[in-house]
């Protein structure tokens, strides 16, 4: 590849807008830029002055892929900044619409936007006339998904029930008995599933990564835990801005995180699976098992496998808090606003997802710190296309290129999220 | 991929959060069958194969924020035979227009790190604003009952079937109790487009306007009614810039309790 460049100029099965660029000089790679180009949105600008009850709403639309993830963070926050701490039965119904979206979420990225690449089909719909199982269960399995947060949040994309305390509405219990049937077919489909992907051919490609992830006492994390890491880190989430620091760089709309002492690391289903195998239900470890695969897992082509393991998990305690659950008296808790600082941060389908709101004494918002998951990966993103490209420079270039695309959905990319907190210190005139 | 003779669709993204599109996908039970009347043209949310125009019909998701997307809007429209803008940034400016109501250079000195990397414009604006739109659908996000419908009216050459009445009407429709007389919760039901099936109404909330406005909204007589219920003027004013507070009747509404 003497002089030549890869150039991608509108990445595709990726939510957002996305670029690649790699070039060569004397058949060395000099230079390799995952671009984010998403028009900035500056919601962190605009959350100024707008009410603590209205987080919820207004950062769902960060992102129309993981908005539940988006209204978890922001309730966690909010609630952190005026002490209110929510509690069972309430706080199952949140692990249980979150549930939902990672079914959604992680069945689209599995079988629609990311399976393509391993078979050699431009789409699913390509991949649908040779599969037509596969794709037709798997869009089933999505809708599970998504009727089960449609359900709880009142429509499957910005879902209208969550609020700061809690909901403005709890379903009875008679109104889970339907869900809880169709889940129990998508735990046994979800299976099939992982089986299925990890069937796939995949690359022979590890590398040593920094795995974050939240860690729960007790849970496999959704909303709650300390960060943790393979190499060390181990913090409270209002650690997180002292530990992990933002770059821009100039050829991005989105800014580079990394760890302050050590560089870049990794979020998303392969460090959640990695750090807390042991917290997976038993099924869901049996069946992790079954398919090979056990941590710790360095192969991001491997996430598709995590993935589908997480997916299983997902029905299974979503089935468990159903069985546990019981309507509470109130749908929500009081909440009296007072100046205060809150930090939140849950586990996106894509990775960790960190909110920072400081409010007044009303309950108005000062300012607010969004760090997506995808934001979080670039680096990692960047760093696995550098060893990849220079290890497979002989490739005929349109495989080339394909593969690099396939690694980079790997990650599950959501360029809607990472460009929106594009911060941006303040340099008054 | 080769050329049909099925009329083609081509999907386009500018500045918002994929969900609309999404809507697309989330057909669960009506994608395959989607793809079987239509080709699937240009879709990169899902797929990497692209057709070359010209298309039948564009689904444009997604508001104009930067110089280069202004540029590329005209594009999409030589390129489309129908061109139909998905969802409130697309029809209104969505969220993001909530710059358009700041002093620019006051937003900019606000929060501005390395103005030399960035493009943006000063106002987030629709699609309307820039080229012609040949039928607009609302929605923070789209209803995807209705993104079905109106693919489905394109392809037999009617006019799509969806109402430009209010939430308020869906809302009785389904026989739910009106939270504003009942409770007291202010709703914007009254003044926004139906097409959500009055969900907020349904999980006991008042209605936040994500739809936007309705047909003719009488927005002054709902402002002097919340009002009488107590609402404070800062709170009026937020209610009506959300998602789409660029949208005509919302601004002036809101604009109209600054003082």
């Amino acid at each position: 590849m003497k002089g030549n460049s890869i150039k991608v100029d509108y990445l595709a099965r990726v939510e957002g807008e996305g670029s690649l660029v790699a070039r060569f000089r004397g058949g060395q790679l000099k230079e390799v830029q995952f671009k984010i180009f998403e028009p900035p949105r500056f919601f962190e600008a605009f959350l100024r002055g707008r009410s603590y009850r209205e987080a919820p709403d207004i950062t769902a639309r960060i992102c129309g892929i993981c908005p539940v993830a988006y209204q978890m963070s922001a309730v966690h926050a909010m609630e952190d900044a005026f002490g209110v701490k929510v509690e069972a039965p309430i706080r199952d119904l949140r692990r249980l619409i979150y549930c939902g979206e990672w079914i959604e979420s992680h069945v689209l990225h599995i079988a629609l936007l990311h399976a393509p690449d391993f078979l050699g089909y431009e789409d699913a719909i390509q991949m649908a006339r040779d599969h037509p199982q596969v794709v037709q269960t798997a869009l089933k399995l999505k809708k599970v998904g998504n009727d089960l947060v449609a359900l709880i949040g009142g429509r499957e994309i910005h879902p209208i029930n969550v609020k700061v305390g809690g909901f403005y509405k709890v379903p009875r219990r008679r109104d889970l008995d339907e869900i809880e049937e169709r889940l129990k077919w998508a735990r046994d489909a979800s299976i099939q599933l992982a089986k299925w992907t990890a069937s796939l051919p995949f690359p022979h490609f590890e590398r040593d990564y920094e795995f974050v992830a939240l860690r729960h006492p007790l849970e496999y994390p959704l909303n709650e835990g300390r960060l943790v890491s393979n190499k060390g880190l181990d913090i409270a989430i209002d650690q997180f801005e002292t530990y992990i620091v933002e770059e821009h760089v100039p050829y991005s709309n989105a800014l580079h995180s990394r760890i302050a002492e050590r560089g870049a690391y990794l979020v998303g289903p392969l460090a959640r699976f990695n750090l807390n195998f042991d917290r997976l239900s038993s099924l869901a470890q049996d069946v992790a098992k079954e398919v090979g695969m056990t941590p710790p897992c360095r192969n991001p082509f491997q996430s598709i496998v995590a993935r589908a393991i997480e997916t299983v998990y997902a029905c299974d305690e979503a089935l468990r808090l159903i069985a546990n659950y019981t309507q509470p008296d109130k749908p929500a808790l009081e909440v009296q606003p007072y100046a205060a600082t809150g930090h939140g941060c849950t586990e996106a389908p894509r990775g960790i997802l960190y909110h920072r709101y400081r409010v007044d004494e009303y309950g108005t918002i000062l300012d607010a710190r969004i760090v997506p998951p995808t934001a979080q990966n670039q680096k990692s993103i960047e760093a696995d296309l550098w060893e990849l490209i220079e290890a497979n420079a002989d490739l005929p270039p349109e495989q080339l290129q394909w593969r690099c695309e396939q690694a980079i959905r790997n990650y599950d990319p959501c360029i809607s999220c990472a460009t929106h907190f594009l911060k941006l210190h303040v340099e008054r005139e | 991929m080769a050329r049909t003779t099925k009329p083609n669709l081509a999907v386009w993204k500018f500045a918002s959060c994929d969900g609309c599109q999404l809507s697309l996908l989330d057909c669960e039970e009506e994608l395959l069958e989607v793809a079987g009347a239509v080709e699937i043209a240009y879709f990169l949310e899902a797929s990497r194969a692209t057709v070359k125009g010209p298309y039948d019909i564009s689904l444009v998701e997604g508001s104009i924020t930067t110089p280069h997307d202004a540029e590329r809007i005209h594009q999409v429209r030589r390129a489309s035979r129908f061109l139909i803008t998905i969802g409130a940034c697309a029809t209104a400016g969505g969220i993001q227009a909530l710059r358009n109501f700041k002093d620019v250079r006051e937003f900019i000195s606000l929060v501005y790190a390395s103005p030399q990397y960035i493009q943006t414009l000063s106002k987030s604006t629709p699609i309307r604003d820039h080229v012609f739109v040949d039928y607009e659908l609302r929605g923070c996000p789209v209803n995807k009952h209705q993104l079905l419908e109106v693919i489905n009216a394109l392809l037999n050459e009617r006019k799509p079937n969806i109402a430009a009445h209010s939430v308020c009407s869906e809302c009785k429709r389904q026989g739910i109790v009106c939270v504003m007389v009942a409770q007291g919760t202010p709703c914007l039901g009254p003044v926004t487009h139906a097409g959500c099936g009055a969900i907020c109404p349904a999980y006991g909330r008042g209605c936040y306007g994500c739809f936007g406005p309705k047909e003719t909204p009488n927005t002054s007589s709902l402002s002097k009614r919340w009002k009488q219920m107590g609402v404070k003027e800062d709170d009026l004013i937020r209610a009506y810039r959300s998602f789409n507070a660029d949208s005509e009747p919302f601004r002036r509404e809101s604009e109209s309790h600054e003082r």
